[in-house]
């Protein structure tokens, strides 16, 4: 086993009185590909917003190899109604976190559930704006061109990511004309191109058929191999998630309701419970 | 169409361009008042391409170009209205001595404007381009009235409501054009630089832009400052155009032409702007007639009277976004291809219309 | 300063605040359903009193004729500005809406000044409103207490309209996810219609105290009420009705004050709104009485 490379603690995410997550804690470790799967509106993508900064926590506290992305305890007018499980106020007594676009600076890149590209921007532009970040280029070496070289080299990188994603034909055309699959598959390459070693996929497998699905697995260990990366995914696709995962953690109502590996969540009784909605007093 | 043959039909657009501006500037066609307006749409041009930067490029709505431009030309005015005249303009208070000891040649007086513009749109930047972006408007559209209520107050600097005229004036055309040239070139130049992607990249999806790790506030606030600079300085030439300047001149109505200018030429589309600059600009000034009483064969049509003109101006304001809301170009830029398609698609129209004419 | 004059000023600070009151929920509204400036309320506002000095002094007609009549043509030009500048633009880019609104203000405007003139005119004598009185050693006119009682009424009746009607859920639900209540079957055209003809007659309610206060009307009158007044709603948390009453009166009568205290300040009255804009949104951005909100991702 590897190093944690995130490590999620007693994370309670509350909308007003609505309990989003409750007291989620989990852990990816170097080089693994972890999958967070549970019904629909079990606060998988709140988590994952919690993650990747867009919402401060209720409660608890989120670590990116040894950086704070957050930490956060009920306090203010959330003190009277918190609703999270832990009494964690003492462990975290800090309020911080910062905004996505440092974490991303940090190594963490994600894609979106429903898909958000720069529609209007062409396939090539919305990978090469993912290079933006890491330019050294001030607003006015850029604009007179003294970047040249920067600029040159990040056109290349961009063109060679496109090439191993294979969209390199495609690479003039608007985003929003392309096809479904096509889009999604340009979503990862804008996430990799951030150079990340965290990437957290928001249903990567949605809307696609068992065909496109057995080729976006491959595609996941390939990029995970080549880019060498960790992969943190939200994932409905059972057959893509059993095959892929090398843990898997199981939500439901917000709450984390099993972890293990694929053949341990298979057999998991709670898990199949929350699945097939058996009631418990039946 | 190849890459030889739009490099010559480049060429030659230039060289034409020049050509016509020398035979305006030389007095061989045209006359003051077609240079004037040809002046004023140069000017404007700068103005509207700095407001698309923020409205187009980067998805903010600034209302605040009469404010900025009221900096940059009251920055010309103070700095570089001859000393001798000094204290007969400002007659009913001397101007300070202080102000009155520092004089600058045009281009450095232009460049303060364009910093003290620069620097005040960040300070309203700051606080409102954090969060809602949305308050931008009603921010600028305040902020562009109370820049005018305090040059109105400031009696001492800027002559309060009476203004400051004898401002040394343009002599040559190629003073707005050269400056055109250059501030929209520059402008060009950030909108293809990678600082320029990212402006893009927020308006089409501020939440994807920033999981790409661009700085939200940051390019916001850039591409405000850097809007708000060119603005200033097509106020500073505005005001050498006119040679004088009072701060009713600025009244946030006028933020309204670059609006519509931006609206027609689309929004995100430098060249369109452009264009939409010298359509409107020229526009509005054939559009004076309204604003004079009509008379047709010895009856005075009554409809035609001082204010419609402005009516007519707001109509099509409303027009414009209601049914043809990617004006000219949309977010598309001029180019050889696109005119020759266009040219095609015209012709095939006309000789369609000559067939149907020929069969009926 | 004594206290009678402060009083004094406390007074009219109160009465002017509750003025930007009656025009704040119109914008509070509006934004709260549509996400939307509405640059045109200005000029609605502006709109109604020359309605009142088009009854009253050319058409002769009495008061209490005129004052419901001009409520329902404000009401009516209020709507059909809906109709024409925003609904066609229902699912246009927010950019696009809101140039259409500057529009429609604009349109406003110079058909004012084409139609009645850039001159200002004097706005009816409204006897029960303008009558003074006086108690102790402060005097002031009837509409300075009429006003703010007037707003708490009205702040009542909306609270009721929108928690206790089937409209009002109608527009909570709209103001909360406007897609979401489109398909659970809330006829959203009707819930905007309703919105717009409630804020337009607040204006014109606003419009008649304020005739009463200033008397002079010109084409250009509603603008800056109508900038100082959105300022009013973001800063009382905009989409909340109590929130705009509030942001109203605080701003009215911290512009007032400041004017008194500092006479020296007196030309810059009506930068005190923006100021106010900036400290807000750099130490509340949420407004007073705001709540916040979580984007969807």
């Amino acid at each position: 086993m590897g190093t944690q490379v995130l490590s999620v603690s007693d994370i309670t995410m509350q909308f007003g009185g609505v309990v989003a997550v409750n007291n989620l804690s989990l852990h990816v470790d170097e080089g693994e590909i972890v999958a967070l799967i549970g019904p629909n509106g079990a606060g998988k993508t709140t988590a994952f917003n919690v993650i990747t900064g867009v919402y401060a926590p209720t409660n608890g506290q989120v670590l990116f190899q040894e950086h704070l992305i957050s930490a956060n305890y009920p306090r203010g007018k959330m003190k009277k109604k918190y609703l999270g499980e832990a009494d964690t106020a003492d462990k975290y007594h800090v309020a911080k976190s910062i905004t996505p676009d440092k974490i991303t600076k940090l190594g963490v890149a994600r894609t979106f559930q429903n898909i958000r590209l720069f529609k209007n921007l062409t396939v090539f532009d919305n990978v090469l704006i993912a290079k933006h970040m890491r330019s050294r280029a001030n607003f006015l070496s850029a604009t007179f061109r003294l970047n040249h070289k920067e600029e040159k080299q990040n056109r290349e990188e961009t063109m060679k990511l496109l090439e191993i994603l294979d969209l390199a034909d495609v690479k003039d055309e608007i985003a929003s004309s392309l096809p479904y699959g096509k889009q999604r598959h340009l979503e990862i390459a804008r996430a990799l191109a951030t150079q990340p070693e965290l990437l957290l996929l928001d249903e990567p497998a949605a809307g696609m058929n068992p065909q496109e699905t057995d080729e976006l697995t491959a595609f996941i260990r390939k990029i995970k191999d080549d880019f060498r990366l960790t992969v943190f995914m939200i994932e409905h696709h059972m057959d893509l998630v059993m095959e892929i995962s090398d843990r898997i953690y199981v939500l439901d109502f917000g709450k984390l309701i099993a972890e293990g590996t694929p053949g341990e969540i298979q057999n998991d009784q709670r898990v199949i419970d929350a699945y097939l909605g058996v009631q418990k007093d039946a | 169409m190849s890459k030889k043959t739009k490099n010559i039909c480049t060429g030659i657009a230039i060289l034409l361009a020049i050509v016509l501006i020398t035979l305006f500037d030389r007095d061989v066609i045209g006359n003051a008042y077609v240079k004037r307006v040809l002046n004023l749409a140069a000017i404007y041009a700068i103005i509207s391409v700095s407001m698309n930067l923020v409205n187009g490029f980067t998805g903010l709505f600034s209302l605040g170009q009469a404010g900025f431009m009221a900096i940059g030309a009251f920055s010309v005015a103070i700095f570089t209205v001859p000393a001798e005249y000094i204290n007969s303009i400002f007659y009913l208070e001397p101007m300070a001595p202080w102000l009155a000891a520092i004089r600058l040649p045009f281009v450095a007086a232009l460049l303060v404007g364009g910093l003290i513009a620069a620097g005040l749109s960040l300070l309203i930047g700051y606080p409102v381009l954090r969060l809602k972006s949305d308050y931008l408007a009603i921010a600028t559209l305040g902020f562009s009235e109370i820049i005018r209520i305090v040059f109105t107050q400031m009696q001492t600097i800027t002559n309060g409501a009476l203004g400051i005229n004898r401002i040394p004036g343009i002599t040559t055309m190629w003073v707005p054009f050269g400056a055109a040239a250059i501030c929209i070139g520059i402008m060009v130049l950030l909108i293809h630089s990678s600082y320029g992607r990212a402006f893009q990249a927020i308006r089409e999806d501020d939440i994807a832009a920033e999981a790409m790790g661009i700085n939200l506030s940051a390019h916001k606030n850039l591409a405000f400052a850097v809007s708000s600079f060119f603005t200033a300085i097509g106020g500073g030439l505005y005001a050498a155009l006119l040679t004088s300047v009072d701060p009713k001149q600025f009244y946030f109505t006028m933020t309204y032409n670059f609006l519509l200018i931006i609206v027609l030429g689309g929004m995100g589309s430098v060249t369109g702007t452009v264009i939409a600059s010298f359509i409107i600009t020229g526009g509005l000034e054939w559009l004076r007639f309204f604003d004079e009483p009509l008379t047709v064969m010895g009856v005075t049509i009554p409809l035609f009277r001082s204010g419609l003109r402005m009516v007519v101006f707001s109509i099509l304001l409303m027009l414009l976004v209601l049914f043809y809301s990617k004006g000219l170009m949309g977010q598309k830029e001029f180019s050889w291809d696109g005119m020759y398609a266009w040219c095609k698609k015209i012709k095939g129209r006309l000789s369609g219309l000559s067939k149907k004419k020929g069969g009926a | 300063m004594s206290m009678d004059i402060f009083l004094q000023h406390l007074l009219n600070g109160i009465s002017v605040g509750s003025l930007y009151a009656l025009i704040a929920i119109g914008y509070t509204m509006v934004y709260g359903i549509l996400l939307l400036i509405n640059f045109a309320h200005g000029d609605i506002f502006m709109m109604a009193s020359y309605f009142m000095i088009f009854a009253v002094v050319d058409f002769g007609l009495p008061v209490w004729i005129s004052l419901p009549m001009i409520i329902v043509l404000t009401v009516i030009l209020g709507m059909l500005l809906e109709r024409s500048a925003y609904k066609p633009l229902r699912n246009a880019p927010r950019m696009s809406i809101m140039i259409s609104a500057i529009g429609a203000s604009y349109l406003l405007e110079n058909l004012a000044v084409y139609l009645f003139s850039g001159v200002p005119k004097g706005y009816p004598d409204i006897p029960w409103l303008t009558k003074v009185i006086n108690v102790g050693t402060i005097s002031f006119q009837t509409v300075t207490v009429i006003a703010p009682v007037l707003v708490i009424v009205i702040l009542g009746a909306l609270m009721a309209l929108v928690n206790h009607t089937r409209t009002g859920m109608a527009m909570r639900a709209v103001s909360k996810d406007f897609e979401t209540a489109r398909l659970m079957g809330v006829r959203i055209d009707r819930v905007i219609a309703v919105t717009f003809a409630i804020g337009s007659g607040l204006a014109a309610v606003g419009s008649v105290l304020w005739g009463a206060k200033y008397s002079s009307v010109y084409p250009l009158m509603g603008v800056m009420p109508g900038l100082k007044c959105f300022v009013a709603a973001v800063f009382g948390g905009i989409g909340n009705i109590p929130g705009a009453v509030l942001g109203g009166i605080v701003l009215g009568l911290g512009e007032t004050l400041l004017v008194a205290f500092f006479p020296g300040l007196t030309g810059y009255r009506d930068a005190f709104a923006f100021v106010v804009l900036i400290v807000m949104l750099l130490v509340r951005p949420n407004g007073l009485l705001g709540e916040k909100e979580a984007d969807k991702v």
